[in-house]
């Protein structure tokens, strides 16, 4: 009990009072002012706090649309396109609604990148990175959901093409596509169960985002050497040193995310948008939004069937391959603390991880381009390279590199490394 | 680290500039409307122009269910003018205390009247092709205004090789190259295909002129914030701010 001794008591005495019932303030203190982190965090950094505002934002707006939404077939685009129109300020709510997803998406792939980059989910911190991955999934499938919700040409064939994709499952796969619809096809019952579930999922993302937070909180963060702090020289208490680097990143990346919402606030989606669900007529093009471009390019990649051989009995068909492959390219991100068999943390000091890493990426961004094109030709077979090296990195980069790489000097603690930085300036 | 941003940047750029064009048809030229720039406002004569021949021409098939008699204040025309307009219709309202429906004049608050009682029927009226809704014809078409205007001054006779059939006619413009709806307009074609396109984007997007204003208000704003807040940033991070942080 010496430590809560410590805490100095507070002067406003409506909050000593409040505090010594329910410390919730002692608790922040504790953890938002004095709590020490890393002196050297780049601003690559930011991206937790950036998507934690990023999340209050989508709420908030979310239930302000919400509000003025009717979740029925022959009502719901007419309901999104008359709150646009005749509510006060909707055409706002939804611009920054809609964009918002497209900038969560770039902040969360950012906060991604910087994990893997600064190896951040490595021991101790495993648990930090799953419960990320489960963020991912939730992301992933809310943002999903919120996609069929105008019903317009994209949502409901773009809901029709993933759900179809259950019917994948051996045995019980058209049962299973007929449950998730609630019917044979998609149409109403489907329509009220995404909404239902686009409501529910942010609530249950900010319990796992809680989570998170307390198990960073616990581990402490990683930092670009990847060197845990050795001494007091090593951290600064987290106000107002980050507080103040924190707000100065989130302005930045709200100037970007505004200049879209106000300027460009269709530029992110498809003429097909636009157009009311029509179950009889298929768009030429289905494309989804361009965050699930590289999975949506992984799902196609697979065009041949494995039989047994010599006989026409299909173990796997192409399209559970390319299903499975779809799962596997986020369920593999959950064993990385234990794919990576680096004893080095940082990409910094690892040479030649570091242009693995980069290969990574360009795949990721090949997939991207690959599926946003007509599955064929060409950008088909980029597809295929693409996703063969998504999997390379993960399944054979990561834990053979490990093992044979030599890393460059790494330094003895963080002060070390920053007054090295320092030095090299003057 | 640079290299890495760079190609972020790149990953940007790469993704923003992907997308999905349908083949077949020719893509639309580029032209110059004054609305589609960055800081620019829709030309209100010709926005007001456009809205005349629409009235005139277009809203005999299409319909434009999601804009109301009132939203034409916007454009310039007085509460009064807006009052005539929407009185030359007639609505079906009602039920009545009697349970009849009944024919009223319509209100400024009424959406346009669709010249159809029903899809059905304007299917019937058009040859079996249903003339899309135009509220939002402008986002819903690849190429938008630079499309549809196209469209509209891409009548020709269907070359040879292509069989001419009753009731279908050509523009190479339109996905397929036949299109169900004839020529809508001919007298003073440039201009008039120009404003109507123009009038189309205001429906389409009627709040842009106010979106951009605030855009800039709040962009100025985060502006000046960021300003301050790395002026902040940099003090509290400096050595002399350091003794009071610890």
């Amino acid at each position: 009990m010496s430590d809560s001794e410590k805490i100095k008591k507070f002067d406003n005495s409506v909050i000593q009072w409040i505090d010594k019932r329910l410390p919730i303030f002692s608790l922040l203190k504790k953890e938002y002012v004095r709590f020490q982190v890393p002196r050297n965090f780049n601003y690559l950094w930011n991206f937790g706090a950036i998507l934690l505002v990023l999340l209050v934002i989508m709420i908030v707006t979310g239930i302000f649309l919400a509000m003025n939404y009717t979740p029925h077939t022959a009502l719901a685009f007419d309901s999104v396109e008359r709150m646009t129109r005749d509510v006060n300020y909707g055409w706002l709510m939804r611009a920054v609604h809609m964009n918002g997803a497209s900038f969560f998406f770039i902040a969360a792939y950012i906060h991604i990148f910087r994990c893997i980059y600064y190896g951040s989910y490595k021991n101790p911190r495993e648990i930090v990175w799953i419960l990320g991955v489960f963020l991912l999934m939730m992301l992933m499938v809310t943002s999903f959901t919120g996609y069929c919700l105008p019903w317009s040409q994209l949502s409901g064939w773009g809901t029709t093409v993933i759900t179809s994709l259950f019917s994948a499952v051996p045995l019980v796969g058209d049962s299973l596509v007929t449950w998730l619809w609630g019917g044979f096809s998609v149409d109403n019952p489907t329509l009220n169960r995404f909404f239902v579930l686009h409501f529910l999922l942010p609530f249950i993302l900010c319990a796992f985002v809680l989570l998170h937070i307390w198990a960073i909180h616990t581990t402490g963060s990683n930092n670009p050497t990847g060197v845990e702090p050795k001494s007091g020289k090593d951290t600064v208490p987290f106000h107002p040193r980050y507080t103040a680097k924190d707000s100065f990143g989130l302005l930045l990346f709200l100037i970007v995310f505004a200049a879209v919402t106000f300027f460009a606030p269709f530029a992110l989606t498809e003429p097909e948008h636009f157009r009311p669900f029509d179950p009889l007529q298929t768009p030429e093009h289905i494309v989804p939004e361009w965050y699930f471009l590289p999975f949506y390019a992984i799902l196609r990649a697979f065009t041949m069937d494995i039989c047994i051989p010599f006989t026409q009995i299909v173990l796997l068909s192409a399209k559970l391959q390319g299903v499975l492959a779809l799962l596997g390219s986020v369920v593999v991100l959950l064993f990385l603390p234990w794919l990576d068999t680096s004893p080095v943390r940082s990409a910094r000091y690892r040479p030649v991880y570091k242009w693995c890493l980069f290969l990574w990426v360009v795949s990721v961004v090949v997939l991207g381009y690959s599926g946003a094109q007509s599955a064929e030709g060409l950008p088909m077979l980029f597809g295929q390279i693409g996703t063969f090296f998504y999997f390379f990195h993960f399944l054979a980069v990561m834990p053979l590199l490990g093992k044979f790489e030599k890393t460059l000097l790494i330094p003895d603690s963080i002060s070390e490394a920053v007054d090295k930085k320092m030095g090299m300036k003057n | 680290m640079r290299k890495i941003i760079s190609f972020l940047v790149l990953f940007a750029i790469l993704f923003l500039s992907v997308s999905a064009v349908a083949g077949e048809s020719v893509p639309p030229l580029q032209h110059n409307w004054s609305h589609k720039s960055l800081f620019g406002t829709y030309d209100r004569e010709a926005v007001r122009r456009g809205y005349q021949v629409y009235s005139e021409v277009c809203s005999l098939c299409h319909t434009m269910k999601f804009v109301s008699y009132r939203n034409l204040a916007d454009i310039g025309f007085l509460p009064k003018e807006v009052k005539n307009i929407a009185a030359q219709y007639s609505v079906t309202d009602g039920p009545n205390d009697d349970g009849e429906m009944f024919e009223r004049p319509a209100l400024p608050s009424d959406t346009f009247m669709s010249p159809f009682k029903n899809e059905k029927s304007a299917r019937a009226a058009n040859n079996g092709a249903l003339p899309p809704d135009m509220s939002l014809l402008v986002f819903a078409r690849e190429g938008g205004e630079d499309y549809i205007y196209d469209l509209l001054t891409g009548f020709t006779p269907p070359p040879t090789g292509i069989q001419a059939q009753t009731d279908i006619y050509y523009n190479k413009y339109f996905p397929g190259g036949q299109i169900a709806m004839p020529q809508p307009l001919s007298d003073n074609l440039d201009q008039s295909a120009q404003d109507v396109v123009q009038f189309l984007a205001w429906v389409s997007d009627p709040y842009m002129e106010q979106r951009k204003r605030m855009g800039v208000k709040v962009i100025l704003f985060l502006l000046v914030f960021a300003g301050v807040t790395f002026k902040i940033k940099q003090r509290v991070w400096s050595k002399a701010g350091k003794g009071k942080t610890n």
